[in-house]
């Protein structure tokens, strides 16, 4: 497999370093860094401005009992190591644990074009969810544009829109400006890892009668 | 993005400190009459015997330094004093149970610290998962191989960055210890400091953009 081409923006990765980063972006961060040395690197190197903080922050007066306390406790049995997660066929390892039964097993609902969606188990912020997109092979789901934010990394396949083409482990990034027309590649169906905050907008003037029953 | 692929194969030093007289004796690396570079590397040392030997004397070190950092780091971020001990305390015991797991090639011990901080913060302050990358799934595709000047590096690093970071013109510094510190959003910061979430982006990339030119000057 070859590494990813599209990464991740400065700004999501500082969010996951930081810790400030929500749930369904740190979803997207993690899967996108299972997949790519380069922005693992980046994120090392972001944790390490925490470090370094870290080291200028005014320190603050511990409870004077607090080294009792802790040396009491050195003692103690360690509770057992968090098992090394691992991820499985198609599903890297911060994915597997939404998904334990794999990308067939997901609640998968038809949304028409060949297409379907299925929801994450994942905790809602700021109006961001996450879900996966299923996309046909070779089938191309209708021109639309966003209300909001929205991000897709490519699970499994690929696809090609006008902004560029997305293979395994690649993110895309669109927002209101863009509208686009994804097209899965003809070698098998394309999955994606989908973190929006608002739903799309079809521009298509039959597909916008559509509207409505994609606010999921 | 970043490209630190240049960074990884020199053995440079930062000229702050090469400006420093060489005090060291038998042609000893400069480095080490460098206050900073020095806690740096008997922090690596403290741990390393942690995870060794159980060294309660070296953990003792380690806990007399980062246990007040720690706690103000959390109560930074809007804990409580109270709690924010709390938390602090039980980051020092998972220093001490996971000394064996820190590697230097890989990152400073304030860094491997700082970490451990932000992950025990957010699991038991948020009622979510925190999905994170496990540096040990061998499913992940590797890195270029670790060279064995690399654990210097991590410290060396560390240390520039820090430098860099006071260098910041102040709106960005703050922007990117708020960032780190207060937990909030883009958006968030934006509004607490009533400036457009524009501004707000373009200061922490113009922010992330220096401290990166610093980690590639010779
Ligand atoms: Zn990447």
């Amino acid at each position: 497999m070859t590494a990813p081409t599209h990464h991740l923006t400065d700004e999501w990765l500082l969010d996951y370093a930081s810790g400030a980063a929500t749930e369904p972006v740190a979803l997207m961060v993690a899967t996108h860094l299972s997949f790519c040395p380069l922005c693992r690197a980046n994120a090392a190197r972001l944790e390490q401005i925490g470090g370094t903080l870290l080291e200028t922050i005014p320190p603050v007066a511990v409870d004077r009992n607090a080294w009792d306390r802790v040396a009491a406790r050195l003692d103690e049995p360690a509770p057992d190591a968090p098992p090394v997660r691992i991820g499985i066929p198609g599903v890297p390892a911060p994915l597997a644990a939404y998904l334990p039964r794999g990308l067939d097993a997901a609640p998968w609902a038809k949304v028409g074009f060949g297409a379907a969606r299925a929801a994450l188990p994942c905790v809602e912020h700021r109006g961001f969810k996450s879900s996966l997109l299923r996309i046909g092979a070779g089938r191309g789901f209708p021109h639309h544009g966003h209300r909001g934010e929205e991000m897709l990394l490519v699970l499994q396949g690929s696809f090609d829109d006008e902004t560029g083409h997305y293979g395994v482990g690649d993110v895309a990034v669109y927002d209101e400006a863009v509208t686009h027309r994804p097209v899965a590649g003809p070698e098998r169906d394309c999955i994606c890892l989908v973190v929006t905050n608002a739903p799309i907008r079809m521009t298509g003037i039959f597909t916008r009668l559509l509207n409505p029953f994609l606010r999921s | 993005m970043w490209q630190f692929s240049r960074y990884r194969t020199g053995g440079r030093t930062a000229p702050r400190l090469r400006a420093i007289p060489n005090a060291g004796a038998r042609g000893c690396d400069d480095r080490v009459s460098d206050p900073a570079f020095a806690q740096a590397a008997a922090l690596v040392v403290a741990l390393r015997a942690v995870a060794t030997s159980h060294d309660r004397s070296a953990f003792a070190q380690l806990f007399a330094h980062f246990a007040p950092r720690v706690k103000a780091y959390l109560m930074r971020l809007g804990t409580a004093a109270g709690e924010a001990e709390d938390i602090m305390q039980d980051v020092m015991l998972t220093i001490w149970r996971r000394a064996d797991s820190y590697d230097p090639a890989q990152a400073g011990v304030s860094t491997w610290v700082f970490t451990i901080a932000r992950n025990r913060r957010i699991d038991i302050l948020r009622r979510e998962r925190r999905p994170t990358l496990d540096a040990s799934d061998p499913a992940l595709q590797p890195e270029a191989p670790v060279q064995a000047d690399q654990a210097a590096q991590a410290q060396e690093w560390e240390e520039r960055l820090g430098t860099a970071l006071e260098e910041l013109p102040p709106e960005q510094g703050e922007m990117v210890r708020m960032a780190y510190y207060e937990d909030r959003s883009h958006s968030d910061i934006a509004q607490r400091l009533n400036i457009p979430l524009g501004t707000v982006k373009s200061r922490l990339r113009l922010a992330i953009a220096r401290l990166r030119l610093r980690f590639e000057e010779p």
